[in-house]
């Protein structure tokens, strides 16, 4: 009987390390520069995807990223489909009762509205469009302006620029290089707001061990300077840092 | 692709045009056609089987048997396509790992389902989770498969049903008139003749499933709706070799002439296949080539 349940809990460790071995990240793919689709080769890439794996590397684990709807992202996070998620997602108390969260790799940075003109009204009466499920989706939907929904990201920016919406309403470090790109066409608003508690690792509540071991990694990442030097490279030097 | 291609700063006209529309992107864009061709090839012939056996179910005799076609028909056609995509596709694939759970976990005690969590040991994943990425494809594509084919298969039942139902009585009294057994005038009189009856609502069914594949992506395939928005959306300078504003437009318009050119084509498709079939039929274009032919 001893052997019996000694052998049965080997079985059990060996396959806890086996599943370990392969860890699956789900990304949304469309959040340049978080993490999107490289044009040239078609693979994703992204601040998300080279931290990802360097996060993996000093977790000694192997990694694979996985595309999925931003929609959906959560559901299937739970359902077992991948055993991350990676996808500028804020950490919030909201999200915090349904999954868990490693600590932040991105600090709590600005969201901004961006828009037609400087004076472009925000508040009361203003329709503002974000993408839906998000942080600031929340935020316009409580802050008494008609908020405007749309899946991706993308389509949030080309409703202002079809003037369906006043303003769009998302993370700084997003808008920013669309606003400079414009050619002064679109504009970033003064009145940022400052939202959640960073970005974080999204994981399922039982994984407890997985957390351990990217909350180690992501410390050690921290420690020795290389997480604020991957944020300046891919958000540029006036981005927030640890 | 190609040499120059390799510092797109520097390119303009043709030559930049020729070097953008053959990125790795662009590459997959182009094999996207060829997974939706793939699915719509495989869920046709998936969803018309579906759809015989169910009016077949539903036509039997055998209340039970009967019971199982009509409740298979009600129930999906009841259902918005969108709670199928979503819920069923998700219920499928836990209920295939459940079962793969009872059988080579060792350690049972643990709940599978709690709260909205799913667990299974990781024996248990389908596919693995240490399974080449190809195999999390397919066993995606696969599920797309078997999700379009039950849903297409309820409307296609309930067509082939009416079809049925359609084929003049007196052309089974004759058979059974001949001595047939029930088997018999099923596959020798009933199915050859009712498919002309069945053909016009096949027909809309095919339409709608050629323009039903964008909801590929809900189940974590891009098909070609997916990389046309992806490709068409603004590109900012910083990272991407080949800016552009908002070119969705264009990619859409790509897509609509594909989609035009597949159902005209189908559309030449189906009527060929409705003269064929109509040869020889107690309907009334049956009737007029039957005049026609007569000199």
């Amino acid at each position: 009987m001893k052997k019996l349940l000694l052998a049965t809990a080997l079985a059990t460790l060996a396959g806890v390390a086996a599943a370990q071995d392969v860890v699956r990240i789900g990304t949304e793919g469309a959040y340049e520069p978080y993490n999107y689709i490289d044009q040239a080769t078609g693979e994703l890439t992204g601040y998300e995807i080279e931290l990802g794996n360097e996060l993996c590397k000093r977790a000694e684990l192997k990694c694979e990223f996985v595309q999925n709807a931003w929609d959906s992202i959560i559901p299937n996070l739970q359902s077992g489909n991948y055993d991350l998620i990676m996808a500028g997602m804020s950490i919030t108390d909201e999200r915090d009762q349904v999954i868990d969260f490693s600590q932040n790799y991105i600090p709590p940075a600005a969201s901004a509205y961006m828009a037609l003109t400087a004076d472009a009204k925000t508040g009361e009466g203003a329709v503002i469009s974000a993408q839906t499920g998000t942080i600031q989706a929340g935020y316009i939907a409580e802050s008494g302006a008609t908020l405007l929904e749309f899946a991706t990201p993308d389509e949030t920016v080309a409703a202002v620029k079809n003037g369906e919406a006043d303003a769009v309403f998302a993370d700084k470090d997003y808008l920013a290089p669309i606003a400079k790109d414009s050619n002064g066409e679109l504009q970033l608003l003064a009145n940022e707001v400052q939202l959640g508690g960073g970005v974080g690792i999204g994981l399922r509540e039982s994984d407890t061990e997985l957390k351990e071991k990217m909350n180690a990694a992501i410390q050690s990442m921290k420690d020795d300077g290389t997480l604020n030097a991957m944020i300046t490279k891919w958000f540029g030097p006036e981005a927030v840092t640890f | 692709m190609f040499e120059y291609c390799s510092d797109p700063a520097t390119l303009t006209g043709l030559k930049w045009l020729g070097c953008f529309l053959t990125t790795g992107t662009h590459q997959n864009f182009y094999w996207s056609f060829g997974t939706v061709l793939l699915l719509l090839a495989i869920t046709a012939p998936a969803a018309l089987m579906f759809g015989f056996l169910g009016a077949t179910a539903a036509r039997s005799h055998l209340p039970p048997l009967s019971l199982i076609g009509r409740t298979y028909i009600a129930a999906v056609r009841g259902v918005p396509d969108i709670v199928y995509f979503m819920f069923f596709v998700i219920a499928l694939d836990q209920g295939i790992e459940w079962t793969k759970h009872l059988f080579v976990c060792p350690d049972l005690s643990q709940p599978v389902w709690s709260g909205l969590e799913f667990k299974v040991c990781p024996d248990a994943k389908v596919p693995l989770a240490t399974s080449a990425p190809i195999w999390h494809k397919i066993y995606a594509f696969g599920t797309a498969v078997v999700t379009f084919a039950i849903v297409f298969g309820a409307f296609a039942a309930n067509v082939i049903y009416g079809a049925m139902q359609a084929v003049p009585r007196a052309q089974l009294e004759t058979a059974e008139a001949y001595g047939m057994s029930q088997a018999q005038v099923f596959r020798r009189i009933l199915v050859p003749q009712m498919w002309i009856y069945a053909l016009p609502g096949l027909s809309n069914l095919w339409l709608i499933l050629i323009k039903a594949t964008p909801l590929l992506f809900l189940l974590g395939i891009q098909d070609i709706v997916y990389w046309a928005r992806e490709l068409g959306a603004a590109k900012t300078s910083g990272n991407n070799p080949y800016p552009h504003g908002d070119w969705r437009i264009f990619y859409f318009l790509g897509l609509l002439v594909f989609y035009l050119a597949f159902t005209r084509i189908s559309e030449i498709v189906l009527g060929r296949l409705t003269a064929r079939l109509s040869h020889g039929q107690a309907t009334a274009a049956g009737e007029a080539m039957r005049k026609a032919a007569v000199p």
